[in-house]
């Protein structure tokens, strides 16, 4: 195993299940043998805040925040808050995001505008960028509310993991009434990248 | 067996190995996951307690009878139960007890950026910082055998970084073979009158002596020699940044940071180079270092304010920044209340009768926040009544008038409740009022003696609010829906009016309550386009379920989500075309 650490960004807004989706990330490492620590603020992001969650892996980790500027991957759960975390990641990195706008408070209440062609921005930005359409893949997997399995599927195929950890770990992260579902957007996320 | 655990998972773990019998906390970010996590070990009877204060009385109650004890807080919690905790500092404990006290850097979710290791040194007890989940545990378990082997409480201090960071943790088996509890009686011990006081201090400051000697050869205060050049003091999540950073550095790794462990302290300065301290806010530890005589660099370079970071930590040290790439600005996301959440329409009221609304700590500190914009003060738990009565003793009529208190169900039993005895004994003309709806919701639904339940899922008596304030001596209890606009303005503007206290306590749940019959959704509203007049006046409620679409018609038009809306009607209240309509 080498030393070099990869790190992991997973930006969105509070309540979209990004959480969930670094427990999974997580545990998948943990399964190949990869030292990992995962590091996000809870409390206020119930209530539809920006969350970042930081997810990083190799032989030994030592800070739990990936520092500035070294994000390997930048796995995006919505547009506005995927462009706004692009300092984070280092020259040269990827970026898988979900093509979906949720509109902040000031937005909703016509005080702002949400801002234009993000999804084209952060390309400039960031040449490797797959922009993934969560929504209606997870409804042809079964279920609108497994996009971000979908999401993890095509992140998966950036990282340097066995399939083999990916389905043990969801297969025991994700409730048995919806494992079906998620296996499926999983593949179909995969298939993207 | 490993398992990814986060820091406060960490901590419930290191209990329940280390036999505690009870842990009692007060919710609190980002401390409140760990009584989240005692309640899967079925040995360990965990409850929330009312404020931090009385849950550090309900361990100590334990500790002197013989059992092992754990009470958590966050960093402003400590404030609290300060009182307790200094003179148990004297008393030392019998079983074990100790303090977990979780501080906030960066104010993630806090009123302020207190460094509570000063607080170990205020109250003379040891004080551990753990650095990753694993010392978690490890330092957990310890605790209990530091506070035991020395006869005092012990601290242990995590960061939100620490907290709620995860990482792989080794798991160990519970410790058996611990004294069962039983009544003691050993009043020059436990009794803190002065003449039993006086010697306690004695045994108090030789405590530390012994304490900061022993703490030399303690496994968790580590010297880490590599390049003699630079040699780093750090602890806790200070550490991770910089090992990640200076990582050819030798470093002394503080897992006690109070007392200092000056012997090694002295040992390690005379290996080095250059001697620095890292460590978030204060200088904590520097001040102690440069005071014993021994050269270092501080807070010359480390932010005092803030978090660290590994970015913040490189240019500390002049190390070149990473490229990063630079981004427009951007509209803020801050947090906002909930689709249907009740305290929406209380605070629509407040703006539109131009209350001054002397507030408090909860999702209803969100009515801060455009277009709602109606909150006037907010220092600390519970402060919302005694403030509003400080400020309607000193007002003209017609500016006392304005002054109204807000506050929710679990912080008015927390302090608010004496605020209003306070109010009531002291004749201070204000109204306030209690948003009960039925959780600790600002932490993450947590139960509370008024929502009937406990933390370990049993029912229990609830509190009545009307019957409390009317016992405390309130002539004037009305309960309102909350929302109904009509109503709460009516009744506000009614109370305001009136040179009394008064109480007004709203009766709706928090929407995210999960246990089953408590919260009942509506029928979901649509807005009817032909209808819908564009002329914005159900976006004053900041709805996140309500977006202003503005290619919509010509000039504009409401438009709601189906899945955010929660069917409270409020927003239909405020429609003059019938343009919001229930969902066909």
């Amino acid at each position: 195993m080498s030393d070099k650490i990869t790190n992991i960004l997973l930006v969105g807004v509070g309540g979209q299940g990004i959480l969930l989706a670094a427990e999974i990330l997580s545990e998948t490492v943990m399964l190949a043998g990869y030292d990992v620590k995962k590091s996000e603020i809870h409390g206020m992001s119930q209530r539809g805040g920006s969350v970042v969650s930081h997810v990083r892996y190799g032989k030994e980790v030592f800070s739990p925040m990936v520092p500035e500027g070294e994000g390997d991957v930048l796995f995006g759960f919505e547009l506005m808050e995927s462009y706004r975390a692009l300092p984070l990641l280092k020259p040269g990195g990827t970026v898988v995001v979900n093509d979906l706008t949720i509109a902040p408070p000031s937005v909703l209440i016509g005080q702002e505008q949400y801002p234009e062609g993000l999804a084209q921005k952060i390309k400039e930005l960031v040449p490797d960028c797959i922009l993934v359409d969560g929504q209606n893949l997870a409804l042809e997997a079964g279920n609108a509310r497994a996009a971000n399995t979908v999401l993890l599927g095509a992140v998966s195929k950036r990282l340097d993991i066995e399939e083999k950890y990916w389905l043990e770990s969801i297969e025991r992260m994700v409730p048995r009434k919806a494992l079906a579902v998620n296996l499926k957007a999983f593949e179909l996320g995969r298939a993207l990248a | 067996m490993k398992e990814i655990l986060s820091g406060n998972e960490a901590i419930a773990r290191g209990a329940y190995e280390a036999g505690v019998k009870v842990a009692c906390a007060y919710p609190g970010t980002p401390s409140t996951e760990i009584l989240e996590n005692t309640i899967r070990y079925k040995e360990i009877d965990s409850s929330w307690a009312t404020n931090e204060k009385v849950s550090l009385e309900v361990g100590i109650g334990a500790s002197f009878v013989g059992a092992r004890a754990l009470v958590t807080m966050k960093h402003v919690g400590v404030n609290v139960a300060a009182d307790p905790l200094f003179t148990l500092s004297y008393t030392g404990v019998n079983g074990g007890l100790v303090l977990v006290c979780a501080d906030d850097p960066e104010l993630h979710s806090s009123q302020d950026e207190q460094d509570s290791r000063n607080y170990a040194k205020f109250a003379k007890v040891p004080m551990l910082e753990p650095s990753d989940s694993q010392e978690c545990l490890n330092f957990t378990k310890l605790a209990y055998e530091l506070s035991e082997r020395y006869d005092t409480p012990v601290m242990l201090r995590t960061t939100t970084r620490i907290s709620h960071s995860k990482s792989v943790v080794e798991l160990g088996e519970r410790v058996t073979g611990l004294p069962e509890p039983k009544l003691v009686k050993n009043p020059a011990k436990y009794v803190m009158l002065p003449g039993n006081a006086r010697p306690r201090h004695y045994v108090v400051e030789e405590r530390l002596v012994t304490l900061s000697k022993d703490g030399s050869s303690m496994p968790i205060n580590r010297v880490e020699l590599r390049d003699s050049k630079i040699g780093v003091i750090t602890a806790g999540i200070s550490y991770q940044h910089v090992r990640e950073v200076l990582p050819e550095a030798s470093v002394l790794k503080l897992g006690m940071v109070h007392p200092l462990p000056y012997d090694l302290i002295r040992e390690f300065a005379a290996k080095v180079e250059k001697l620095y301290v890292v460590e978030e806010l204060d200088p904590f530890i520097e001040d102690q270092v440069k005071a014993a005589g021994i050269q270092v660099i501080g807070k010359e370079i480390v932010p005092i304010c803030g978090e660290l970071t590994p970015g913040r930590l490189r240019k500390a040290f002049g190390l070149p920044e990473k490229a990063q790439s630079q981004v427009e600005k951007l509209p803020g996301r801050p947090p906002n209340m909930c689709p249907g959440c009740p305290h929406r329409g209380v605070f629509y009221s407040l703006n539109r009768l131009n209350a001054y609304v002397s507030g408090d700590i909860g999702c209803y500190t969100l009515g801060f926040m455009p277009p709602l914009s109606a909150m006037d003060t907010c220092v600390c738990m519970g402060a919302s009544i005694g403030m509003a009565t400080g400020a309607v003793k000193v007002l003209p009529p017609e500016e006392r008038k304005k002054v109204v208190a807000v506050i929710g169900d679990s912080t008015f039993l927390h302090t608010g409740v004496n605020g209003l005895m306070d109010m009531v004994y002291n004749k201070g003309a204000a109204t306030v009022i209690i948003l009960d709806n039925r959780i600790t919701a600002m932490t993450g639904r947590q139960e509370n003696p008024a929502s009937g339940h406990t933390l370990m899922d049993s029912p229990t008596n609830a509190i009545d609010f009307p019957m409390l304030c009317k016992a405390i001596g309130v002539q004037h209890v009305r309960t309102i829906n909350p929302l109904d606009l009509e109503e709460c303005a009516r009744v506000i503007a009614e109370e305001m009016e009136r040179p009394e206290t008064s109480v007004i306590i709203t009766d709706k749940p928090c929407v995210l309550i999960k246990r089953e019959g408590v919260f009942k959704r509506g029928a979901v509203l649509e807005v009817v386009d032909e209808n819908c007049a564009g002329c914005k006046a159900c976006l004053k409620i900041g709805c996140p379920a309500i977006e202003w679409v503005p290619s919509s018609g010509k000039k504009g038009k409401a438009h709601i989500d189906p899945l955010l809306c929660n069917g409270c009607e409020v927003c239909q209240q405020l429609c003059k075309f019938a343009a919001i309509q229930e969902a066909k």
